[in-house]
C-alpha cells in the first residue's frame, strides 16, 4: 500500500467508517434474541436436566434398589436405602437426591439398569431456599409423572445410539 | 550539591501499592493482582491465585477414572471437551487400547470446536477490556449455535462428559454433521465481520500492538504455549509435532507471529480459528462409520440393548460402574494442544480402579506467571489488555 494511499485512509478514518457501517447492516438482520420466558431454545433428547424417577405404564416404580447410580455417582449426591415390600419385591425405602451436589453429569442415568432415573429436559427448577433442593422420593416421582411423555418420546428418540 | 539531592529525595514518590480484583469485570475470573504502581505505571504486577481452588488432582485420586472424567470439564470451562480429551488420551496410554476411527474423527470435530469456541470467546472478551462492545455481543452469538451442537451430541452445553476411554460416549445423532457442516461453510464469514471491526481498527491498535511482549527467550524461559508461544514466533504446536487421535491426517498450517505483542496473539487466535474450521470441515467430510467406542467391554460399557440381553453384559455393566476399571501399574504424562496451550495430564496408575496420582498441567498457571514481565512499565489499563490476550481462566489455573 503506498503511502499516500495509506495517510488517506487514515485521516479518512477509513476502517472507522467500514466498521460503523457494517454494525449498521447488522441492525437490519433478523433478530436472534428470544423472548425467554416465553420462548425457549431448543433442546435435544439427549439434555441432561432435572432428575426424575419413572414408572412402568401399570403404575410400578421402575426402580430396583440396585444402588448402581449410587455407586457411580461422582459427587455422592443420591442415598439411597432399600428393602424387600410386603409383596416381596426389592424397592427403595427412601431415594434422596441432593441437588445442590449434582453435578449433572449423566452417569447415575447410564448407570441405571431399568431406565428408572433419568435427568429430564426440564431446566427450570430453580428455588428459594437450598432445602427445597434435597430431593426425596416423592419428589422424583412427582416429577417422573410429570415429565413421563416426554422423557419417553426422548429415551425413544435416542434408543438406537444407546 | 548536598542541598540538591536531599530536594529530589523529598520530591520522590513512594510506588502505590493497589489491589486489583478479585470481582474486577476486566480480571476474567478470580484473579487478584497486588500491584506496585508509580503514578499510573506498573513497577512490579503479583498475581494472587487460589480463590477457585477445588481441589480437583485430590478429589480424582477417590473416584474411578469413569467418575473423574467430568471434573475436566470444569478446569477449563470454556473448551470443555479439550481437557477430556487430555484425560481420556492418558489412560488410554496406560491401556494400551486405540481408539476407532470414528471416535477418533468426532473427537477431533468436537476439539477444534472447543478450539473456536474458546478462541472466539477470548477475542471478543478482549475487545471488551480494550473498549469495543460489539465483538463480544456478535460473538455469544455464534458461540450459542455451537453451544447447540454441543448439546445435541453430549446432552450438555459445557459440561460434556462425552470424551470417554475408548472413545466417545455415543456417535453423533442424524443431521448433526450437516447443521455443522452449513455452520463451518458460514462461519468464516462471520470471522471477515469480525475482523473488519477489530483487525485495523485504531482504537484496537493502540491498545495493543507493542503492549506486553514477550520475546522468544522470554516465552522459552516462561513456560508459554499455544498461542502465547506462537505470538512470539515460535512454530509449535502439539498438533504438529506429536499428532494424537487423527490429526497426523489432517491438513493445515500453523499460525505463527512476528512480534509477541497482545495484538500479535490477537491475530494468531483469528487465524487458528480459520484453520480449527478447515479441519472441521475435513473431519465432517472424510469421517469414516462404525463404532465410536472401544468394543472391549472391560473397558467401555456395552450397549444398552446388550445389557438387557446377555447376562455377561449384565456383569461388565454392573463392574464397570461400580468397582470401574483397573489401568495397569505405570505413569504418563500425555498432553494435547488444547486452545490455550498445552494441557498435560501426568497420570500414575497403581493397578486399581483409581489413580494413584494425577497432575494437570494448565496453560493458563504458565502464562498468569509472565504477567510481571509482560506489564512492567506498561500502564494500568495495558495490564487490562495483556491479561485479555494471555486468555487465563481460573478454572484451570487453580484447579
Amino acid at each position: 500500500m503506498s503511502i499516500i494511499a495509506r495517510t488517506l485512509k487514515g485521516f479518512l478514518l477509513f476502517e472507522i467508517v467500514k466498521g460503523f457501517s457494517l454494525t449498521f447492516k447488522y441492525m437490519f438482520k433478523p433478530k436472534v434474541t428470544i423472548n425467554y420466558p416465553f420462548e425457549k431454545g431448543p433442546i435435544s433428547p439427549r439434555f441432561r436436566g432435572e432428575h426424575a424417577l419413572r414408572r412402568y405404564p401399570n403404575g410400578e416404580e421402575r426402580c430396583i434398589a440396585c444402588k448402581l447410580c449410587e455407586a457411580v455417582c461422582p459427587a455422592l449426591a443420591i442415598t439411597i436405602e432399600a428393602e424387600p415390600r410386603d409383596d416381596g419385591s426389592r424397592r427403595t425405602t427412601k431415594y434422596d437426591i441432593d441437588m445442590t451436589k449434582c453435578i449433572y453429569c449423566g452417569l447415575c442415568q447410564e448407570a441405571c439398569p431399568v431406565d428408572a432415573i433419568v435427568e429430564g429436559p426440564n431446566f427450570e427448577f430453580a428455588t428459594e431456599t437450598r432445602e427445597e433442593l434435597y430431593y426425596d422420593k416423592d419428589k422424583l416421582l412427582e416429577n417422573g409423572d410429570r415429565w413421563e411423555a416426554q422423557i419417553a418420546a426422548n429415551l425413544k428418540a435416542d434408543e438406537k445410539y444407546r | 550539591m548536598l542541598e540538591l539531592t536531599k530536594k529530589e529525595d523529598n520530591n520522590k514518590i513512594d510506588t502505590y501499592t493497589m489491589n486489583f480484583g478479585p470481582q474486577h469485570p476486566a480480571a476474567h475470573g478470580v484473579l487478584r493482582l497486588i500491584m506496585e504502581m508509580d503514578g499510573e505505571v506498573v513497577e512490579r504486577c503479583d498475581p494472587h491465585i487460589g480463590l477457585l481452588h477445588r481441589g480437583t488432582e485430590k478429589l480424582i485420586e477417590y473416584k474411578t477414572y469413569m467418575q473423574a472424567l467430568p471434573y475436566f470439564d470444569r478446569l477449563d470451562y470454556v473448551a470443555p471437551m479439550n481437557q477430556e480429551h487430555a484425560f481420556a488420551l492418558s489412560i488410554e496410554k496406560l491401556l494400551g487400547i486405540t481408539v476407532p476411527r470414528r471416535g477418533q474423527y468426532i473427537r477431533v470435530l468436537f476439539a477444534e470446536m472447543g478450539r473456536v469456541l474458546n478462541h472466539l470467546l477470548n477475542i471478543t472478551t478482549f475487545a471488551l477490556d480494550v473498549g469495543a462492545i460489539t465483538p463480544a455481543l456478535w460473538g455469544f452469538e455464534q458461540r450459542e449455535i455451537m453451544m447447540e451442537f454441543s448439546e445435541r451430541v453430549c446432552g450438555a452445553r459445557l459440561h460434556a462428559n462425552y470424551f470417554r476411554t475408548g472413545g466417545v460416549h455415543q456417535d453423533m445423532p442424524d443431521g448433526l454433521a450437516d447443521d455443522m457442516m452449513e455452520f463451518c461453510e458460514s462461519f468464516p464469514e462471520f470471522i471477515d465481520d469480525l475482523e473488519t471491526l477489530l483487525t485495523e481498527n485504531r482504537i484496537f491498535k493502540q491498545r495493543t500492538v507493542d503492549i506486553g511482549v514477550a520475546t522468544k527467550e522470554q516465552a522459552y524461559d516462561w513456560g508459554f504455549t499455544g498461542p502465547m508461544l506462537r505470538g512470539s514466533g515460535v512454530a509449535w504446536d502439539l498438533r504438529k509435532s506429536q499428532p494424537y487421535d487423527v490429526y497426523s491426517e489432517m491438513e493445515f498450517d500453523i499460525p505463527v507471529g512476528l512480534t509477541g505483542d497482545c495484538y500479535a496473539r490477537y491475530l494468531v487466535r483469528m487465524e487458528e480459528m480459520r484453520q480449527s474450521i478447515n479441519i472441521m470441515k475435513q473431519c465432517l467430510c472424510d469421517m469414516p462409520e462404525g463404532a465410536v467406542m472401544v468394543e472391549n467391554n472391560k473397558v467401555a460399557p456395552p450397549s444398552r440393548a446388550e445389557m438387557k440381553s446377555s447376562m455377561e453384559a449384565m456383569i461388565h455393566h454392573f463392574k464397570l460402574h461400580t468397582e470401574g476399571y483397573h489401568v495397569p501399574k505405570g505413569e504418563t504424562y500425555t498432553a494435547v494442544e488444547a486452545p490455550k496451550g498445552e494441557f498435560g495430564v501426568f497420570l500414575v496408575a497403581d493397578d486399581s480402579p483409581n489413580p494413584y496420582r494425577c497432575h494437570i498441567r494448565a496453560p493458563g498457571f504458565a502464562h498468569l506467571q509472565g504477567l510481571d514481565f509482560m506489564s512492567k512499565g506498561h500502564m494500568l489499563a495495558d495490564t487490562v489488555a495483556i491479561i485479555g490476550s494471555m486468555d487465563v481462566v481460573f478454572g484451570e489455573i487453580d484447579r
